[in-house]
């Protein structure tokens, strides 16, 4: 099949070079965390997330491994957003620096709101709220929805009981 | 290379190409049938929700799935562009694969009403619009649902729809037992005095064409049918007509061009072969089912001395009228769980809609929708529901199993200025130019759009939703997956691209068969139309032939 053949082979080269561009001592860490966030964009992704859906009796964002759906799709389908990305992130810093005097995960919750309010037009935002729930919401198998969380929530089964009758089996 | 000549060539094995190379073959035809996808079994049916042919946010598993190969640009209404890639939504993507959009279908198999066929002649002129009747009736096509639906093989009971069109057979397949929104929404629109029904589906729900029967699964719409029950034409005919052993499939064929010979007949068609070659086949007829926006490119790229703008485009009309559907509708709140996990969700219908409305041209049918998967079930929040946070994500939890939603494709006010044309600049991959398209919805459209909204929503309280929100579309272009009419059908070569038996008016071997061919798209989801003129195209094809 020669469809995605392109895409493949860049995605290896970027990854090769990225490699590279590791100093050799952190090669020695027990692997690296995110395939291609920083462990301080994560962080801010992830306090972002915590406020799109954010954790109470059901898991939220973070827990349910949204960060990593994002992370990894920044390495394949979303490649083409890693600028929006980093962009995104420089920008919520700055702000979170100008107006509160710490990083963003740092801030109170009141405090994360309010600069999420005034920024929920923007691209970025939008797009960090929409990937968000797809990490959530969707298929556990790209990282996100970790242990069925969402879908536990929602209260459907997961293996689904296949034909027309259901029964719940942890009753008897 | 050259290739050993055959007697026909079909381009794309989608719902229309599938048939027509199924019917050539069997009649002892030749047949090349070259699609550009390739073959997806059951067992590939990744019940991926964030990559499907649906919900295609992480790339549209049945094709196009090579992002940057197959770009489109599509005009806004302000006159910008972009460059737009298949898996979003601005694409209009159907599917490009072995049985085109029949592999991952909702497969509900409508038959339009007779009234369809005669929109101008009911309704009368709509300013604006290029509303015009088919150069067939119901009744000519009815011979050939009838055998859509017994050889590719539908389920359901049509029977208490008192607004169809008359038939001479029942369906060959009873419908799937109710799930509960069907429990809860059919006694519903009884009380309202509406007539509600099984809706038809190319779906098995008894053993039937040496498949099994549907086992109900949350993961219909979208994907391949992990138990083949789905019926589509690359599980049906196309088998079949491999079987005949006349008929050759190639995958991973890529079409540029049709070649005219000097005396302005068909020749045969250049492709892309798997290996990337460039290579001729010669035919003694074309046919062109890529589906509406590419079967459209396709003859738009066919130029010639003869059709300098383009093969059978010299009354400029191949690519306008690109149409699909509105699709609008209400949710509901429950006081109750309505959520069953019972596949494939959708399966009450009425037509009371589809026509009698006052002022209005038209309708559409209305039914309760396939199971929405957990991120789809995001795109139907209500209005009053922030989109993000903690309201939101309550919100979910408590009425996921709880919200219905009923809704219908508008049938739409064909457009002369919405269209596809071959991208001055911007080309794929393989050098060919890319399909352009802009246009509007007709003003009319969303007024259709509007009423329906109101008539589903009444429908849910009378179902006893304590809650409803209406949907209705904007008045973006409407294509992707019910894309349509891009090469009309019709008498008079001035005004249309085909004549009625889907042949190019000034080529004489030259076919369109596919959606593409709509002069209007029906209030229904149109796949059994555009199978049925599948049927009657090859057997008038097959008619002049002999
Ligand atoms: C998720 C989904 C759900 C749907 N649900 C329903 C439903 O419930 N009911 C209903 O009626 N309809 C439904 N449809 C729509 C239905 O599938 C389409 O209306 C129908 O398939 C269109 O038929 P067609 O013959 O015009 O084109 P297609 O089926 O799209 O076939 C065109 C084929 O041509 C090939 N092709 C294109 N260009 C070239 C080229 N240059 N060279 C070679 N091959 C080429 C394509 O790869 C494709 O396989 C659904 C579609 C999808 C994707
Ligand atoms: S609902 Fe039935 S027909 Fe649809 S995919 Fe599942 S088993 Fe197949």
């Amino acid at each position: 099949m020669k469809i995605s053949r392109n895409p493949d082979r860049r995605r290896f080269l970027r990854t090769a070079a990225g490699v590279a561009a590791i100093p050799a001592a952190s090669c020695t860490r027990a692997g690296r965390r995110w395939r291609f966030l920083t462990d301080e964009q994560a962080d801010t992704i992830g306090a972002i997330c915590d406020q799109i859906i954010p954790p109470d009796q059901d898991p939220g964002a973070v827990s349910a491994g949204v960060v990593h759906f994002i992370d990894r799709q920044l390495k394949g389908h979303y490649a083409y957003l890693q600028d929006a990305y980093i962009k995104g992130v420089v920008e919520i810093e700055q702000a979170a620096q100008e107006k509160f005097g710490k990083r963003f995960s740092a801030l109170a919750s009141e405090q994360q709101l309010d600069l999420l309010r005034e920024r929920e037009k923007t691209a970025f935002f939008r797009m960090i709220a929409d990937h968000a729930m797809q990490g959530f919401y969707g298929d556990p198998r790209h990282g996100g929805n970790r242990d069925f969380a969402s879908w536990k929530m929602m209260g459907i089964p997961n293996p689904p009981v296949r034909g027309r009758q259901q029964h719940d089996l942890t009753k008897s | 290379m050259a290739l050993e000549h055959v007697n026909a060539v079909v381009i794309g094995s989608g719902a229309g190409g599938g048939i027509v190379a199924k019917e050539l073959a069997a009649a002892g035809m030749k047949v090349a049938l070259l699609e550009r996808g390739r073959w997806i079994s059951p067992y590939e049916c990744a019940k991926d929700d964030l990559r499907n042919q649906r919900t295609s946010v992480l790339g549209a598993s049945f094709g196009p799935d090579d992002e940057e190969r197959n770009p489109r640009v599509k005009v806004e209404k302000d006159g910008s562009e972009q460059i737009v890639y298949p898996s979003r939504g601005a694409y209009n993507n159907n599917a490009m694969c072995v049985g085109g959009g029949t592999a991952s279908y909702g497969a509900m198999a409508w038959r339009f009403m007779p009234q369809d066929f005669r929109l101008k002649t009911t309704y009368g002129a709509v300013e604006g619009s290029t509303l015009e009747d088919w150069p067939i009736t119901y009744d000519d096509l009815e011979p050939f649902y009838e055998q859509a639906e017994y050889e590719i093989g539908v389920s359901g009971d049509v029977v208490p729809d008192p607004f169809k069109g008359p038939r001479r057979k029942p369906l060959p397949m009873p419908p799937l037992p109710p799930n509960r929104e069907y429990a809860v929404l059919r006694p519903a629109a009884l009380r309202l005095g509406l007539h509600p029904f099984d809706i038809p589906m190319l779906r098995n729900s008894v053993p039937y064409g040496g498949r099994q029967a549907c086992m109900r699964c949350r993961w219909c719409v979208g994907f391949a049918c992990e138990v083949n029950a789905k019926c589509g034409t690359q599980n049906t005919v196309i088998p079949a007509a491999l079987a005949s052993g006349n008929c050759e499939l190639r995958t991973e064929a890529i079409v540029k061009e049709i070649v005219l010979d000097a005396g302005g007949k068909a020749r045969g068609v250049k492709y892309i072969d798997e290996k990337e070659r460039l290579r001729e086949q010669t035919a003694d007829v074309v046919i062109v089912s890529c589906g509406a926006i590419e079967s459209a490119r396709l003859l738009l790229n066919s130029k010639s001395r003869l059709f300098p703008n383009g093969i059978g485009n010299n009354h400029d009309w191949v690519g306008r009228n690109l149409q699909g559907h509105a699709y609008t509708g209400a949710n509901g709140l429950m006081p109750f769980d309505c959520y069953d996990d019972v596949g494939p969700g959708a399966g009450v219908a009425i037509c009371d809609y589809n026509h009698g409305n006052k002022g209005l041209v038209g309708g559409g049918m209305l039914c309760n929708e396939f199971i929405r998967l957990p991120y789809q079930f995001l795109g139907r929040m209500p209005p009053w529901i922030p989109a993000w946070g903690k309201e939101h994500k309550d919100f979910v939890r408590t009425w996921y199993r709880r919200a219905v939603n009923v809704q219908g494709p508008v049938q739409e006010m064909p457009v002369f200025h919405a269209r596809v044309e071959a991208d001055p600049k911007v080309k794929d991959y393989w050098g060919v130019p890319v399909a352009r398209m802009s246009g509007n919805k007709h003003p009319h459209t969303l007024e259709i759009a509007d009423f329906m909204s109101r008539r589903a929503e009444e429908w849910l309280k009378e179902a006893g939703a304590t809650r409803t929100w209406r949907r209705v579309p904007g008045d973006d272009l409407s294509a992707g997956q019910h894309q349509a009419g891009t090469c009309r059908m019709g008498n008079d070569p001035k005004t249309s691209v085909v004549d009625k038996h889907c042949r190019v008016h000034d080529v004489d071997n030259l076919y369109v068969v596919d959606a593409s061919v709509h002069v209007t798209n029906g209030g229904f989801n149109p796949v059994l139309t555009i199978m049925a003129i599948a049927y009657w195209a090859s057997h008038h094809l097959l008619k002049a032939r002999s």
